[in-house]
Formats: structure tokens, C-alpha cells, sequence
């Protein structure tokens, strides 16, 4: 089957500094791939080069077997949800519009809309009644996340990026929206791009992890595979799971 | 007070507000779209805020003199006042657009960007709203200046407000002056309230 994105031998960099090196990696209809590395390492680069908010220097994208230099940029876009730490929410929209956005680019009729609305709502456990026509300042950081979440999935992206979706919330709060982030994963048949420098995020969420370094892609494995891993950066992420250092 | 005075101070308020309304509008028709264009276009920044910038710091009576020889903007009256005028209101309304819409939050642009909006769309539904409090705040500057600068215009027959002062100043009566100074006063404090009350009711967020 095609892959639902291909890196093909991408390349990138800013102002003479390589950020992505030779990075060859195919995402699978349906996985969750998760693109783990430190700050720095180049997996956001990755990410958004997905919907064409950056283009390779050298190399390709394909998404759905057509390359990103292809492509209409809106209409990608459109078919891809995008999630970012810090929401990104409109502040001057309720939240019931702020879900709406997409489907009304795409010009859905108000009722389908309204309907669609509601029931991204509830499924990412915020009671429309409640939440619909609150302000983006009325919800705490949580809650704004779950509502980027709605908002990403509101036009039924046949795929889904997200760039540290959970990294500015508290522990608590973010096992909660992981957990969720799991459910809904279950119930679609979505492929999803995440990045996130937390291994234990990466082992919980992912189907395989890429572990970039230094913008090189280290390896490809699954989460019981890397754990056994013997790479260089691998057995240093491994060694952030166990060791806590003492106070 | 006598009144006839009362009836021409009545009458040269009006002129001025006219004077200033035309002023500011025409600023707001050039500098807003002005201001997007620049937020589009980095490399053209620095030359026309550059230009605004060097308008600004011309004594403004001497403004008003520089313009009176030019062919169709010149000469003697209203027209050159309002161009003279123009000038200077348009710093404010240009730089505020810029920066208001540069402010708008990089994440919340982005965000657009990723979901698939036009630029047009993104300058419609999430920049301009966004920055409507910080462009409405460089009317308000633009309004509360031009006030005081439209008193001046009286030096080359552009009427208004002024025509009280340089009468006053010429004949050495200070009540003369006072029949200009404060009624422009007491404009400037209305337009500075009011815009202010608008950018308030926009600046929800």
C-alpha cells in the first residue's frame, strides 16, 4: 500500500545550518508515527514541511503519493489537521467557532456544521452546552488543548500532525489528554505525524518512533523494539525514562 | 460674550472638524491598506516608514509653507491644509497597522496558515480583528494631533479654529485666542474619549 507520507532524501536548512539531513522515512496509512529528538534535532522541520508550511531544499515530500511542491498548499492543508503546543486557538472566537473554522473554509451548510460541532465536542469530553460559546480566555490550558484537538479533527482529516499538542501542560492534565488522544485513536482510521522529545510520550502514543539526532534519523521501531534499542541516542533517551535524579 | 463671536466660534468649529475629518479619512484610506501592504512586504518597510518618519518631524508650519507653491496640491486655502494634514496623520494610522498586525500572536497565524486560509482570508478573519484595538489607538493619536496641527491651517487661509488664534496673536487679545485654543482643546479631549470608548469595546480579547 502507498505510504501516507514519504520523506524522500529531504534536506533543509537556515542560513547555512543543517537542520534535516538526508532524511529518508515513510508513515503508514492508519500509524501513528511519532518523531522523537531533542530541541534541535529536527523533527518539527519534518512535521511542517507535511503541510507545506516549509519546503525541502533538496529532496521531497509525498503526501499521498504527490509531492508537496505538487500540491495545491490550501487545499493540503485543508485535508490535514495540525495541532500545536499552544493551541493556537482564535482568541476573538467562541470556541464553537474556533472548531467551525475549517468546515466553513470548506463551505459546509450552518446545520451540518452546528451538528459536526457538538459532536467533536463531546467526543474530546468538553459538554457543548457547557463550552460552546465560551472565549479561548475562559478555558484553562487543558481544555484549549482539547478544543485544538476538536478543532483539527473538525473536517475529517484523513491526516493528523501535532507538534508537542500536550508539552506546555501540567502531568496530570496531560495523562488526561493522552489517555484521550488514545481513545479517539482507536475509534479512526487516521494517520497521525507526532512529535514530542518525551520518550515516555513517544512509547505510550506511538506505533513506531522515529528518533531523529542532530537532524539525522537515527532509527525507525516500534515501541517494544526501542526498547531494546542500541543506538547512541536511543540508549540516552532510554536512560531519561529510568533515571530520576534524586532531590 | 457677544453673539456674534459665539455664532463664529460655532461656525469655525465646524470648519475644523471638516478640516480634520477629511484629513483623518483620507489617512485611513491610505495608511491602513498601506500598513497591510507593508506587513506583507519587509523589504519596503524601512523606506516608508522612513518617509512618514522624516514628514513627521517637519515643523509643521513650515509644512504648510513648502506646500503652497506645489501645482495641484498647493496654493492658498483649504486644500492645501487637508494634503498638509494628511501627512502627518499618517504615520500613526500606517505604524500602528504594521505593528497591530505583526503583534497578532505567531501561533494563533500560524495556526490559520496550517488550516488552510488565504492570505486574504487570514487578513480578514484573524489579523485585522486581532489588531483593530492598536489600529483604532493610531486613529485616535492621528485624530488628538491633527486637531491641534488643523489650527495652523488657518496660516494659509484653510480656515477652522485657528483663524482665532493668529487673529488674537496679531491684535494681541488673548480672548481671541482662548476662542480658539479652547474649543480645540475641548476637541481633542472629545475625539480622545470617544475613539478611546470604540478601541475599548474592540479590545475584548
Amino acid at each position: 500500500m502507498e505510504p501516507a507520507i514519504a520523506f524522500r532524501d529531504v534536506s533543509y536548512g537556515i542560513r547555512g545550518k543543517e537542520i534535516l539531513r538526508h532524511l529518508d522515512l515513510e508513515v503508514a496509512a492508519g500509524e501513528t508515527l511519532v518523531l522523537l529528538g531533542r530541541s534541535g534535532s529536527g523533527k518539527t522541520t519534518a512535521l511542517r514541511m507535511v503541510n507545506a508550511l516549509l519546503t525541502p531544499d533538496a529532496g521531497e515530500v509525498l503526501v499521498d503519493g504527490k509531492s508537496t511542491r505538487a500540491w495545491d498548499p490550501i487545499l493540503l492543508r485543508r485535508r490535514i489537521g495540525y495541532v500545536i503546543q499552544e493551541a493556537g486557538l482564535f482568541p476573538h472566537f467562541t470556541v464553537a467557532r474556533n472548531v467551525a473554522v475549517v468546515p466553513e473554509l470548506a463551505g459546509w451548510e450552518p446545520g451540518r456544521i452546528d451538528a459536526r460541532v457538538d459532536e467533536l465536542l463531546s467526543r474530546v469530553g468538553l459538554p457543548p452546552g457547557e463550552f460552546r460559546s465560551r472565549y479561548p480566555r475562559e478555558l484553562s490550558g487543558g481544555q484549549r488543548q482539547r478544543v485544538g484537538v476538536a478543532r483539527a479533527l473538525a473536517a475529517e482529516p484523513s491526516l493528523l500532525l501535532m507538534d508537542e499538542p500536550f508539552g506546555a501542560l501540567d502531568p496530570v492534565t496531560r495523562r488526561d489528554l493522552q489517555r484521550g488522544f488514545m481513545a479517539l485513536r482507536r475509534a479512526w482510521t487516521k494517520t497521525s505525524l507526532f512529535v514530542t522529545h518525551d520518550v515516555r510520550e513517544a512509547l505510550a502514543l506511538g506505533t513506531r518512533i522515529a528518533l531523529l539526532h542532530e537532524g539525522r534519523l537515527e532509527i525507525v521501531a516500534t515501541p517494544g523494539e526501542f526498547l531494546e534499542a542500541k543506538s547512541g541516542e536511543a540508549l540516552i533517551f532510554l536512560a531519561a525514562l529510568e533515571d530520576l535524579p534524586e532531590a | 460674550m457677544p453673539p456674534t463671536l459665539f455664532r463664529e466660534i460655532l461656525e469655525r468649529t465646524g470648519e475644523h472638524v471638516v478640516l480634520v475629518a477629511i484629513a483623518l479619512f483620507v489617512a485611513a484610506l491610505v495608511g491602513i491598506p498601506a500598513g497591510i501592504a507593508l506587513t506583507r512586504k519587509a523589504a519596503w518597510r524601512g523606506v516608508v516608514l522612513g518617509f512618514t518618519n522624516v514628514v513627521q518631524t517637519i515643523p509643521s508650519l513650515a509644512l504648510f509653507g513648502f506646500l503652497i507653491p506645489l501645482p495641484f496640491i498647493g496654493g492658498i486655502g483649504r486644500r492645501t491644509a487637508v494634503v498638509a494634514l494628511v501627512l502627518y496623520a499618517l504615520l500613526p494610522v500606517l505604524r500602528n497597522t504594521l505593528t497591530g498586525i505583526l503583534g497578532v500572536d505567531s501561533a494563533v497565524v500560524e495556526s490559520a496558515v496550517a488550516m488552510g486560509m488565504t492570505d486574504r482570508q487570514l487578513l480578514w478573519k484573524v489579523e485585522l480583528p486581532l489588531a483593530a484595538p492598536t489600529i483604532l489607538a493610531g486613529l485616535r493619536i492621528a485624530a488628538v494631533t491633527t486637531i491641534g496641527t488643523a489650527t495652523i491651517a488657518a496660516a494659509i487661509g484653510g480656515g477652522g479654529l485657528g483663524v482665532f488664534i493668529f487673529r488674537g496673536l496679531a491684535s494681541v487679545d488673548s480672548a481671541q485666542i482662548l476662542a480658539g485654543a479652547v474649543p480645540a482643546a475641548l476637541l481633542a479631549l472629545l475625539a480622545d474619549g470617544g475613539l478611546g470608548w470604540i478601541e475599548r469595546r474592540f479590545a475584548r480579547f
